[in-house]
């Protein structure tokens, strides 16, 4: 399965037309100690670019950026009580939406790993 | 501030110890350390942390009557400040607002007064300009560290048996490791513990001398802020500014009860009247009931929907295990107990007015 990565440090990984979102392991290191998420509902929609969600640490909150177009299919509601688990495996269990595409030819717009890891350094 | 950021004499410790190096009032400080936020403010709380607070302004003034002086521009009671006793309290200026918050120490042959990073460049020549035939002498060759947590006494203790022997807002000259320092029992996370001032060439040394203590470990401005925040304590810029007066802000019990009657302050009219009719706001405890930090300039309202004020202080609260906030709400409102609503990114989120501090305050009287 190929993983996507956005410039707003997200990776997307697609099984058919559903997508799996979620935040780098760079990103949550970047954040520091996660304490809360809010989160959009199944069934919203939303395009590439608009909010779908706010992480916070303990210092500050921080806009988690839609990478494609598409629909909310779920939202790991886990999240809820355990934001923590951001910290520790956000490129594993920590996922944070399951989404239907809108759009697949747009993942095109979206890098690679190694594309990723050039940009983080 | 578009200057290179200062270094503070701990500069290259803090580089080696992993910190974080964040631009804070143009000093360059750590805000954490590898433990991170949460584990170096429970480590505060459970045994002891050191913070460098070295982009403090330290300050000496010499002179006849320093602190009959002092009390032309504060309204805390310094004529009376015994030797060897350190006590909380601010500038105001002519409308009763607050120019800074401050600790000053009558050492004796001089007073030592610590002023926050961010206002050294107003609060130094405030002083020269206002206190007559006084020495205003702004150090820069001293670092300044604070030992905080209820094993502070121990890992202090160790290198320095004087330190024990002080109680909560006392203040003494004694040496460590052979280099003579100033140490106060006093600080700003709620804890029991130190700030000492030490030559700049020794800090260094002295500071890695109480790392050295099992107990003690870094700690960065992050849980400088999450201590305070949860002690109730107030960040100035934040909570308290030029315009809010000490009885808004809840701070009349550092205005002592001579000084309360007598005035002869800056501002004193507007501070003895809103002792007695109460201030338009005050500054009060929030808990919100849910997850989501209530941040700076959060609008709260009351039940009934209406704004009654504004969050000036608001994290997640390591200790306590949830978000805890400060702000200000409107006269009639803040009781303990009472329903409000923070309105967090659009969406009303239910909170109480609480009693602060959220942590008690652990101090050896």
């Amino acid at each position: 399965m190929t993983t996507y990565y956005s410039e707003e440090h997200e990776w997307i990984t697609v099984e058919g037309d559903i997508a799996t979102i979620g935040i780098t392991q760079h990103a949550a290191d970047q954040l520091g100690e996660i304490v809360f998420i809010e989160q959009r509902e199944s069934g919203d929609e939303f395009e590439k670019g608009d909010e779908i969600g706010v992480i916070e640490s303990v210092k500050a909150a921080s806009e988690i950026y839609a990478p494609v177009d598409g629909e909310v299919v779920e939202a790991n509601g886990a999240l809820e009580d355990t934001p923590g688990a951001l910290n520790e495996s956000p490129e594993g269990d920590a996922w944070i939406y399951k989404v239907k595409l809108a759009d697949a030819s747009q993942l095109d717009d979206l890098m690679d790993l190694d594309g990723y890891k050039a940009l983080i350094g | 501030m578009t200057d290179t950021p200062k270094r503070t004499p701990l500069y290259d410790l803090h580089v080696e110890l992993g910190g974080k190096m964040v631009d804070f009032a143009g000093w360059e400080m750590p805000v954490q350390y590898p433990m991170g936020i949460m584990g170096e403010h429970k480590h505060c709380r459970e045994k002891a942390a050191l913070f460098d607070v070295s982009h403090m302004g330290q300050v000496i003034l010499k002179g006849d009557s320093i602190g009959e002086k002092l009390e032309s521009i504060c309204p805390q009671a310094y004529a009376t400040l015994k030797e060897g006793k350190a006590r909380y309290g601010f500038f105001t200026n002519e409308d009763g607002g607050i120019m800074d918050d401050l600790i000053v120490s009558n050492a004796g042959d001089h007073f030592f007064v610590v002023v926050n990073a961010s206002m050294r460049h107003q609060d130094i020549p405030h002083m020269a300009a206002n206190l007559d035939g006084v020495e205003v002498i702004e150090i820069f060759d001293r670092a300044l560290v604070a030992v905080q947590g209820p094993k502070a006494e121990d890992v202090v203790g160790e290198l320095c048996p004087a330190a024990r022997d002080l109680t909560f807002m006392e203040t003494t000259v004694a040496d460590i490791n052979g280099v003579e320092c100033r140490i106060s029992r006093l600080g700003y996370t709620g804890e029991d513990g130190y700030e000492i001032s030490i030559p700049e060439d020794q800090a260094d040394a002295v500071a890695r001398a109480f790392l050295a203590h099992d107990d003690c470990e870094p700690a960065g401005l992050g849980a400088r802020d999450s201590l305070r925040l949860e002690a109730g304590l107030c960040l100035y810029g934040n909570d308290i500014d030029q315009s809010t007066s000490p009885i808004e802000a809840s701070l009349s019990w550092a205005i002592q009860k001579r000084r309360k009657e007598e005035g002869g302050f800056p501002g004193a009219d507007r501070i003895q009247r809103e002792l007695v009719e109460g201030a338009a706001k005050k500054l009060v405890g929030i808990k919100p009931e849910g997850r989501a930090p209530a941040r700076q300039h959060v609008e709260i309202q009351c039940a009934e929907g209406n704004t009654i004020g504004e969050i000036t202080s608001g994290s997640f609260g390591p200790t306590v295990g949830g978000p805890v906030a400060m702000g200000y709400v409107a006269k009639g409102h803040g009781e303990v107990g009472e329903k409000v609503n923070l309105i967090i990114r659009g969406k009303a989120q239910p909170a109480e007015i609480v009693a602060l501090p959220f942590v008690q305050q652990n101090y050896k009287r």
